[in-house]
């Protein structure tokens, strides 16, 4: 083997070759209608590609680490994000009207971004744990590992990410094999509990939910997203506008065009062609999701690449469902097309998992 | 057996999973395909209805306001004319607090006292959602400055408009008036007469003058622009236009330098000229002193300046050849003397007896001269050349109020000319059916007595006088006077004149006109009431001087000039046309608490012949010369 040839073995040891394609592909597509949303603005698409790069980096370093030490960290990341969360209600900064920041002296972080890993890996290992003798007990032990940091992001307030983590976390339940007893039983107990929630809302959170249903209510408020996008997916027709033509998105009728309203701008300059390649494209990398989940050998590998999975389908769901009107406005980003760095690590860290859970090789319980 | 069972329990677990893991394809699967169906609804079934609503989005239509057409004199010279500037102007909608704004943007560009007393009184007259200026005229420098504070002052914009200028300032004021922003009372009209979509993005509109009267002409057509705007209203591109026609160009009658020969020859008294060209009703120069600058009015004028004007009892906006009555005194005498010839009552040889009165037969009332003890023997000559009242006393009673009123008024007095300005007063040339209908009273005989030296119920406007006289000095001929001469059609250029036909023609008979004209000529030369201002020129020029009274005198009651206050002195009068014998104009002159009109208004009727005949400036006069087509638009 000559050294080139080792090193390329190297960096491609525990890669799997097949989900970085479509990540690339989609991450390809990101840039090019981050171009047209920012109206041509060269350093925003290069600060996303370094945002890009600094995230396929850290993907690579996590699927280079073997499983048993990922698992061993699950339980002090998880600690270590309680805590944080605590520290932000108590010491938490403010910003937009909402506490999400902690500054700890070098720089400020969000520990709500953590958990959003770091609860689906808890809860996968201590279903782990307790594999030969699930018990009722045992769900209700791993939903009360779910809530305790979802009561604190929810009082921060962050109605999107609450969202992602208690979806992330259902999933492990689901996965796990909640009795569908158990999920009917709580989900009529969650639709009781909707006036309860509903009073527990802030009036901004509200409004968003309200202007579902009827956005016209508030046009030039809370509906105004809404419409503007609606108006942009749909005066995009079959073909749409072309590449930089999108009139919503180059006159400044769209808002939040770069970040969470990105899908808009694609789909007014694409058209249903471009958004069916990119639904499809989408479906292929959660299609290889699934099967490394379903080729996964331990539960807690198992869970842990379900939920991923999962989790990264709701975030394109929520996403695109908010933009195209039949879900409210939360702040939830599209999975790699979105302008953003954080969202951008987590995404690519949750595919280092994958990675790692599909390349290390496969532990069978003896 | 444990191990067994645990690998079968395994076993199961894995089979138990990966159903669940079936349901989670599904459940994404039908997910997808539920986005996918809301995408077809959006883009294929609704796709017509979100493009009509992203085309309303971006496009609007917008007017697109003419340029205004310009005014000349009939030389050419620039009256009003448009020029481009900055403004910085505030939507009082779009801005929350006001006073704070303005005062953050005087910190920008200057802002002074009476840029704010204006821009507060703009803003009770203004239309909702009217984007109203605060300064105009910027440097490039404060636009420039404010540029770049832009984002501090949401609601405030620089625009590149069209101003109206009057080169002339007072000069010619009243002549061409000034345009001014719209206001409510505007609208309405606008609305009743049809107009209102033209106006569309129009801001001004001619109060008074002849950029009132003409507005149709000079608006223009409006146009409009399909405009592509942002999110934020800015326009960022034009899609199509229909350009907008610009208004009419109109060639005044008026002689500008003549005007101001004339407004210059008043220096600071009150009073008016109008000056027509007998031949055609061109009017030559209309003047009214004082005058007031137009251009303060453009922007909406500032309380300060509007209190001063309006309050002023010089009263500079008033339009007194227009508007201002005042009895023709012995102007009128010249129209009695053609009516005693014409019907008969007088041969040019009949000759009284001047006593210095007249008394009506049976009573005892004195009409007295003007000259105690009279002017001994008189003849019509005479009576015009010295103006004698007693032989007007005697004429008026023996013509009759009925014929004087028939004769006298086929010269258009005590009506409307229809000069092309609005706001024109009718004056008055009494009847005996006027006075039944006014004062329910009958007509006495006394009453002629004083009509027939211009006083009594007379009462004309300078308009009026120089109307008359001008169908006097063409022997009978009457054209509508007006001071637009030629409107020229921005569109196809095609000129076309305001008057070219007389209104009619009086059947005079040429001698007694001829004795008329001689006795006039006289008038201005030694020994008549004008020789003064008539000394020394060198074409015929038949003029006729009167005063009336501001205060009637009691019987037996003595007018002493430098007694009475000088508000309440007489006013004097002078009508003139030259050469005599075809005259190139006519004019009349009025000025107020002026004394005697052979002194105070004559002379301006001299200055005013001598530079339209001889090309005579007056001695020390130091007019404007040439014009400055600087920023000239059409």
């Amino acid at each position: 083997m000559t050294s080139s040839a080792r090193l390329w073995h190297y960096l491609t040891r525990y890669v799997d070759n097949f989900l970085l394609v479509g990540l690339l592909l989609l991450m390809l597509v990101g840039l090019l209608v981050l171009y047209s949303a920012t109206d041509a603005n060269l350093s925003r698409v290069s600060n996303q590609l370094i945002n890009m790069l600094v995230a396929l980096a850290i993907m690579w370093l996590v699927a280079n680490i073997p499983l048993q030490h990922i698992m061993r960290l699950a339980v002090p990341l998880y600690m270590i994000g309680l805590i944080l969360l605590i520290g932000v209600a108590l010491f938490g900064e403010i910003q937009n009207g909402a506490r999400r920041w902690l500054n700890i002296g070098v720089t400020r972080i969000q520990p709500s971004e953590l958990m959003k890993l770091a609860v689906p890996l808890m809860m996968a290992w201590y279903f782990d744990k307790h594999e030969v003798t699930l018990r009722l007990r045992d769900y209700a032990v791993a939903t009360l590992l779910l809530i305790l940091p979802l009561l604190l992001i929810l009082r921060q307030p962050d109605l999107g990410t609450t969202l992602l983590i208690a979806s992330s976390g259902f999933y492990v339940l689901f996965l796990a094999g909640l009795s569908w007893r158990i999920i009917a039983g709580l989900l009529i107990v969650g639709l009781g509990s909707l006036p309860v929630l509903w009073a527990m809302l802030h009036d901004y959170q509200r409004r968003r939910v309200m202007t579902l249903f009827d956005p016209t209510q508030d046009p030039l408020g809370a509906g105004y997203h809404t419409i503007q996008s609606t108006i942009a997916v749909g005066s995009g027709g079959l073909i749409g506008k072309g590449w930089q033509q999108g009139t919503q998105t180059h006159l400044d009728f769209l808002p939040e065009k770069s970040t969470d309203f990105i899908f808009a701008v694609f789909s007014e300059e694409f058209g249903l062609v471009g958004n069916a390649a990119l639904l499809l494209l989408y479906l292929v990398v959660i299609g290889r999701g699934m099967m490394i989940t379903a080729n996964a050998s331990t539960q807690f590998t198992r869970l842990v690449a379900g939920s991923i999975t999962l989790t990264f389908f709701t975030y394109i769901f929520v996403n695109i469902g908010m933009v195209v009107g039949i879900l409210p406005v939360v702040g939830v980003p599209l999975p790699l097309i979105s302008y953003g760095g954080t969202s951008m690590v987590t995404m690519l860290l949750g595919f280092g998992i994958l990675m790692s859970i599909e390349t290390h090789p496969k532990l069978v319980k003896t | 057996m444990r191990r067994s069972a645990e690998l079968r329990n395994h076993g199961r677990e894995l089979h138990h999973f990966q159903r669940r893991l079936a349901v989670s394809v599904g459940f994404v699967t039908l997910l997808f395909c539920l986005l996918f169906a809301r995408f077809f609804y959006l883009q294929v079934s609704q796709r017509d209805h979100y493009h009509t609503l992203a085309e309303a989005n971006r496009i609007s239509i917008s007017p697109v306001v003419p340029n205004r057409g310009l005014i000349f004199d009939r030389h050419g010279e620039v009256l009003a004319h448009n020029y481009s500037a900055y403004t910085l102007e505030i939507m009082p909608s779009k801005v929350t607090n006001l006073e704070a704004t303005i005062n953050e943007l005087a910190s920008v560009v200057e802002v002074s006292g009476r840029d704010r007393k204006r821009f507060k009184k703009l803003l009770g007259e203004s239309r909702k959602f009217e984007s109203l200026p605060i300064r105009t005229r910027l440097s490039d420098v404060e636009v420039a400055r404010f540029a770049a504070n832009r984002y501090r002052f949401p609601g405030v914009e620089i625009k590149a408009r069209l101003f109206r200028q009057y080169p002339k300032g007072e000069g010619a004021s009243h002549v061409v008036g000034y345009i001014s922003r719209i206001n409510t009372q505007d609208l309405k009209l606008l609305e009743t007469s049809g107009d209102f979509a033209n106006y569309r993005g129009s801001d001004y509109i001619g109060k008074i003058g002849i950029e009132q009267s003409y507005e149709k002409e000079l608006h223009g057509i409006t146009g409009s622009e399909e405009v592509e705007t942002d999110a934020a209203g800015r326009a960022v591109r034009v899609m199509s236009r229909n350009p907008p026609i610009s208004g009419n160009n109109l060639k005044l009658s008026l002689d500008a330098k003549l005007q101001e020969v004339a407004e210059q020859a008043f220096g600071e008294r009150r009073g008016a000229l109008v000056a027509i060209d007998p031949t055609s009703g061109d009017v030559l120069a209309f003047v009214s002193k004082p005058g007031f600058d137009p251009n303060l009015f453009v922007d909406g004028i500032d309380s300060e300046n509007w209190d001063l004007l309006n309050n002023s009892i010089d009263k500079p906006l008033n339009n007194r050849a227009l508007r201002g009555l005042y009895p023709p005194g012995s102007t009128f005498k010249p129209f009695m003397a053609l009516a005693g010839l014409e019907l008969k009552r007088r041969t040019p040889q009949y000759t009284i007896s001047d006593a210095g009165f007249f008394s009506l037969p049976g009573t005892r009332h004195r009409y007295r001269d003007w000259k105690e003890g009279g002017h001994g023997s008189v003849d019509l000559h005479k009576s015009l050349v010295i103006s004698c009242d007693t032989y007007y006393y005697g004429l008026a009673n023996d013509l009759g109020i009925d014929k004087i009123f028939s004769f006298i008024s086929q010269f258009g007095l005590g009506k409307l000319t229809g000069i092309d300005i609005d706001g024109e007063v009718s004056g008055l040339l009494p009847s005996q059916e006027w006075k039944m209908k006014r004062h329910q009273q009958k007509w006495y005989a006394g009453d002629t007595i004083s009509v027939g030296i211009g006083q009594g119920y007379n009462l004309t406007t300078p308009l009026q006088l120089a109307f008359a006289t001008a169908i006097l000095a063409s022997n009978g001929t009457a054209f509508r006077p007006h001071l637009v001469k030629q409107v020229t059609s921005s569109k196809t250029g095609e000129i076309r004149n305001i008057v070219t036909e007389p209104l009619y023609t009086l059947n005079l008979n040429p001698d007694n006109m001829a004795h008329v004209h001689k006795a006039l000529v006289d008038v201005t030369r030694p020994g008549g009431t004008a020789a003064r201002a008539g000394a020394g020129a060198s074409y015929s020029f038949a003029g006729k001087t009167g005063t009336s009274q501001v205060i009637g005198m009691k019987q037996g009651e003595k007018y002493v000039e430098s007694k009475v206050n000088e508000r309440h002195r007489d006013h004097a009068l002078f009508i003139a046309y030259a050469p005599a014998e075809k005259a190139k104009i006519a004019l009349a002159v009025l000025v107020e608490n002026g004394g005697h009109g052979g002194s105070a208004a004559a002379p301006i009727a001299r200055l005013v012949l001598d530079y339209f005949l001889l090309g005579k400036l007056p001695a020390g006069a130091a007019l404007e010369t040439g014009d400055d087509g600087e920023g000239v638009h059409d």
